[in-house]
C-alpha cells in the first residue's frame, strides 16, 4: 500500500513541481521545502492532489510539514488516513 | 532628456562620424528632436536630444567650450543648474546659452572631474577634454540615466543604451550566464555587469576617466546609514518639519522645464504626494496619468479617481487588458535589454506611451519613497522573521505574515507550521547581511531549476547571493538591521531594476523623461540619518512620510495600506496574442538557445495555457524564460531587424 502511495506521490511532483526533470534524485526522506520543490501555492496544489487521488479529507491542522515536507510523510500520512475507524 | 553615444581611440575620421551616427540612430527614441555628432582628434561623440531646457538651437549637442577644447554630450537634468550658473558668475563665467548643458560644461571647466560632487539631477555625460586627451563618464547618485561601455580593438566605447553598442562593427551580444543566474536570484545583473557579457555598466555615482588608452573609475558618492544609536535624535515633529521642506524644494527644483511637466498618478501613497506638491506648483493646472487594470486584483483606479477628484487634475488613463502585456512585452524586452521575472515593466510602457499621445515629454514620479523610507514589505516581513526566530516553537507569531500579505490569497490559506517554514530560510543567521532578502532570494532561485545543464555546468559553484553579500561596505554590520534591507534595496535592486527595466527604459522607449523627487540626494541623505523606528513604526510603513505629508492627501489615500505595484504574468499569454510563445518556448527553439530544458519548458507552459500555474515560482521562471528566449531573438544577430531600422 505505502508504496503504491509513494509511487504515486513521487510521479506527481516530478511532473509538477520538477516538470519531468527526475535527472536529480528524489529521496523518500528529501524535505520538499529545504529543496525548493514547493512553494506556498505548490503546498495547496499537493493537498488538491492528495484529496482527489487518495479521496482523503484533509482537515487545516493536517497541513503542516510533518505530514507533508516528504515523500515519506506523505505517504504515511495518506495510509493513515485511509485506514478504517477502528472501534 | 536625451541618448548618447561615442568613443575614444583612433578612427578614420569619415569613419567615425558614420558610426557615431548609426550609434545614436540606434537609440533614437530617447530624443527624438534633434541629433548632433561631433568628431575630435581622439575621440567622438554622438547625440540625440529631447529638448525640454532651452528648446532653441542653442541647446543643441554635442556642445564645445568657447575655445573649442571641451566637448559634452549629456543625457538627463541638473536640476539646480540655475543656482550653479549663479555661482560661476559670481566667479566671472560668461554664458552663451540659457541651457544647463552649457552650466555643466563650464563647471568642469572650472573644478576638473571634481565637478560632479556639485549637481543635483539624474544623468549620464560624456565629457571630451581634447587639451588632456581625455574623456570624463559620469552618471547620477541614485542611478536614473544609464550609461553602457566596452572595449573593442583598443578602442574605447560607451552609449546610453546597449543595442548602441551593438552598431559597432565586431561587438556582439552574447548572454553572460552569470548575469542571467543574477537575474534568476537577485532580480538583476550586479552593476558594472550586465545581460551581455563584455559589456558593462558604469555604475550609479561614478566617475569614469578614460585616457592613456585605459579606464579608472571611482565613486563619488555612496548610501550609508548612521551606525546604530547615532541618527537623527529630534523629536518626530523637527524631523517631518524638515522632511517636508526637503521634498518642497526636490519638488519644486523637478518641475523646472521649460515644457509642461505631468505626474503619475498610481493611487499609492508616493505618487499622491508628489501629483499633490506639483498642483500646488503649477499655476496653470497639473496633468495625472494612470494605468489601470482589468483584473482587479491589480486595478487601484479607485484611489486614483479619488486623488483627481481631491486635486483637480486633468486627468489621462490607459486600459491594460488581458492581451495588452502579450502584444507589447517583445517591444519591452528589447527596450528593457535584459531578461526579467515579471511583467511589471509593461503597463508602463504603456503608460508613456500614452503621455507622449497626450504631447508631453515630462512626469513626476513617486518612485524612490519605498526605499527610502521603508515602504516594501520586505521591510516588514524582516521585522517579523526576526521577531518569530525568537521563539521558533511559537504557533501565533506565524499569523503575522498573513497580515502583511492580504492580496497572496496562497499565503492566506497557509497553517502557521508552513508560514514559519516558509519564511523560516535564514531565521538562525540574524548577522546574516542578506537575513532580510533570504527568502525572496531563495524562492526567486526555485526558477533556476529550468536552466539546461549545460547553463548548470557553466555555473558549476557559482551563488550570485554570495556575490551580492561580499559587496556590502565595511560599516554594514554595525548598521540598524531595517537599514541594511533598506542599503541593499536602495543601492542595489532601485538601480538595477526599478529605475532601469522600470523606469528609463520604458519611459525612454516613447522619449518621455521621468523626474524622482524622492530620489533627490539631500532627502536620501537625511532619510538616512531618521530613526528605523519613525520609518517602520511596528508594522505602519513610511510612518513619518504620512506625519509629514498628511495635510496634502485625503485619508482614504493616507491611511491607505501599501499595495504593491504589480502586473499579471503568465496570466498574460494565455489568449491568441500570446501564440507567439509556442514558438519561442518550442522544443527547437530552446534547445537551439542552449539555455533551458526544453523538456520542462514544454511543461511549464503547458500547465499556464492549462491557467493552473500560478504560484510565485512558475510564474518568474515562465516570465523569465520568454524574456530570455526573445532577448536572444532580439540581439544573439548583432544587427537584428528591430535596430536596423531604428538605425536607419
Amino acid at each position: 500500500m505505502s508504496d503504491a502511495i509513494k509511487s504515486q506521490v513521487r510521479a506527481f511532483i516530478v511532473e509538477n513541481f520538477l516538470f519531468g526533470d527526475d535527472s536529480t534524485p528524489l529521496g523518500d526522506e528529501q524535505s520538499l521545502i529545504e529543496s525548493d520543490m514547493v512553494d506556498s501555492t505548490g503546498i495547496l496544489e499537493l493537498v488538491s492532489f492528495l484529496e482527489e487521488r487518495f479521496g482523503v479529507a484533509m482537515a487545516d491542522a493536517d497541513i503542516v510539514p510533518a505530514n507533508l515536507d516528504s515523500i515519506a510523510r506523505i505517504a504515511a500520512f495518506v495510509a493513515r488516513k485511509s485506514e478504517p475507524v477502528s472501534g | 532628456m536625451c541618448g548618447i553615444a561615442g568613443y575614444a581611440g583612433t578612427l578614420p575620421r569619415d569613419e567615425a562620424a558614420m558610426l557615431l551616427r548609426r550609434m545614436s540612430g540606434a537609440i533614437a527614441h530617447r530624443g527624438p528632436d534633434a541629433q548632433g555628432v561631433h568628431v575630435g582628434n581622439g575621440a567622438g561623440l554622438g547625440h540625440r536630444r529631447l529638448s525640454v531646457i532651452d528648446l532653441s538651437a542653442d541647446g543643441a549637442q554635442p556642445m564645445q567650450s568657447a575655445d573649442g577644447s571641451v566637448c559634452i554630450a549629456y543625457n538627463g537634468e541638473v536640476f539646480n543648474y540655475i543656482e550653479l550658473r549663479g555661482i560661476l558668475e559670481a566667479r566671472g563665467r560668461r554664458f552663451r546659452t540659457a541651457s544647463d548643458t552649457e552650466v555643466v560644461l563650464q563647471l568642469y571647466e572650472e573644478y576638473g572631474p571634481e565637478f560632479v560632487t556639485h549637481l543635483n539631477g539624474d544623468l549620464a555625460l560624456a565629457i571630451w577634454d581634447e587639451r588632456r586627451k581625455r574623456m570624463i563618464l559620469a552618471r547620477d547618485r541614485m542611478g536614473v540615466r544609464p550609461l553602457f561601455y566596452t572595449w573593442h580593438r583598443g578602442a574605447f566605447y560607451f552609449a546610453s543604451e546597449v543595442k548602441s553598442l551593438l552598431q559597432v562593427p565586431g561587438i556582439e551580444a552574447e548572454i553572460d550566464p552569470f548575469a542571467l543566474d543574477q537575474i534568476f536570484t537577485l532580480w538583476a545583473p550586479i552593476a558594472p555587469r550586465t545581460a551581455f557579457k563584455g559589456i558593462f555598466e558604469l555604475p550609479p555615482a561614478h566617475v569614469m576617466i578614460v585616457e592613456d588608452g585605459e579606464a579608472r573609475s571611482r565613486p563619488y558618492w555612496a548610501l550609508s546609514f548612521p551606525e546604530q544609536d547615532h541618527g537623527d535624535v529630534r523629536p518626530q515633529s523637527e524631523i517631518a518639519e524638515e522632511l517636508r521642506a526637503l521634498l518642497d524644494d526636490a519638488t519644486r527644483i523637478r518641475l523646472r522645464a521649460d515644457v509642461e511637466v505631468g505626474s503619475f498618478l498610481s493611487g499609492g501613497l508616493d505618487s499622491s504626494i508628489v501629483s499633490a506638491l506639483a498642483a500646488r506648483m503649477a499655476p496653470n493646472g497639473l496633468r495625472t496619468f494612470s494605468v489601470t487594470f482589468d483584473d482587479t486584483e491589480f486595478d487601484e483606479s479607485a484611489y486614483q479617481q479619488t486623488m483627481v477628484q481631491a486635486l483637480g487634475t486633468k486627468h489621462h488613463a490607459i486600459a491594460c487588458g488581458p492581451e495588452d502585456i502579450a502584444g507589447i512585452f517583445p517591444a519591452v524586452v528589447w527596450h528593457m535589454e535584459r531578461p526579467v521575472l515579471r511583467t511589471a515593466p509593461a503597463p508602463l510602457y504603456q503608460l508613456s506611451g500614452l503621455v507622449r499621445e497626450q504631447g508631453m515629454k515630462v512626469v513626476l514620479s513617486g518612485e524612490g519613497a519605498d526605499e527610502i523610507f521603508a515602504g516594501y514589505d520586505l521591510f516588514k516581513e524582516a521585522r517579523i522573521r526576526r521577531f518569530c526566530g525568537r521563539q521558533p516553537s511559537s504557533q501565533i507569531r506565524p499569523h503575522l505574515f498573513r497580515k502583511i500579505y492580504p492580496y497572496l490569497s496562497s499565503l492566506q490559506q497557509q497553517t502557521p507550521e508552513y508560514l514559519a517554514a516558509f519564511f523560516g530560510t535564514g531565521v538562525d543567521a540574524p548577522n546574516d547581511p542578506l537575513f532580510s532578502h533570504r527568502p525572496r532570494f531563495r524562492a526567486t532561485a526555485g526558477a533556476k531549476m529550468f536552466f539546461s545543464r549545460d547553463l548548470r555546468e557553466a555555473l558549476a559553484g557559482y551563488d550570485a547571493a554570495e556575490e551580492l553579500a561580499s559587496a556590502m561596505p565595511e560599516t554594514f554590520g554595525r548598521w540598524h538591521p531595517l537599514h541594511q534591507a533598506q542599503y541593499i534595496e536602495t543601492h542595489f535592486l532601485l538601480p538595477g531594476y526599478i529605475l532601469s527595466s522600470q523606469g528609463d527604459r520604458m519611459a525612454m522607449a516613447h522619449g518621455i523623461e521621468t523626474r524622482f523627487p524622492f530620489l533627490d540626494h539631500r532627502l536620501v541623505e537625511f532619510a538616512a540619518r531618521i530613526p528605523p523606528n519613525l520609518k517602520l513604526k511596528g508594522l505602519r510603513e513610511k510612518h513619518i512620510l504620512r506625519a509629514a505629508t498628511a495635510d496634502l492627501l485625503p485619508p482614504a489615500i493616507s491611511e491607505r495600506p501599501k499595495q504593491p505595484y504589480r502586473a499579471p504574468d503568465s496570466a498574460s499569454f494565455r489568449g491568441p496574442v500570446g501564440d507567439y510563445v509556442d514558438e519561442i518556448m518550442s522544443a527547437e527553439a530552446v534547445s537551439a538557445n542552449g539555455l533551458f530544458n526544453p523538456q520542462a519548458a514544454a511543461k511549464l507552459l503547458e500547465k499556464c495555457r492549462r491557467d493552473v500555474a500560478t504560484g510565485f515560482r512558475d510564474n518568474a521562471a515562465f516570465v523569465g524564460i520568454v524574456s530570455a528566449q526573445l532577448w536572444s531573438r532580439e540581439f544573439s544577430n548583432t544587427v537584428s531587424s528591430r535596430s536596423r531600422e531604428a538605425a536607419i
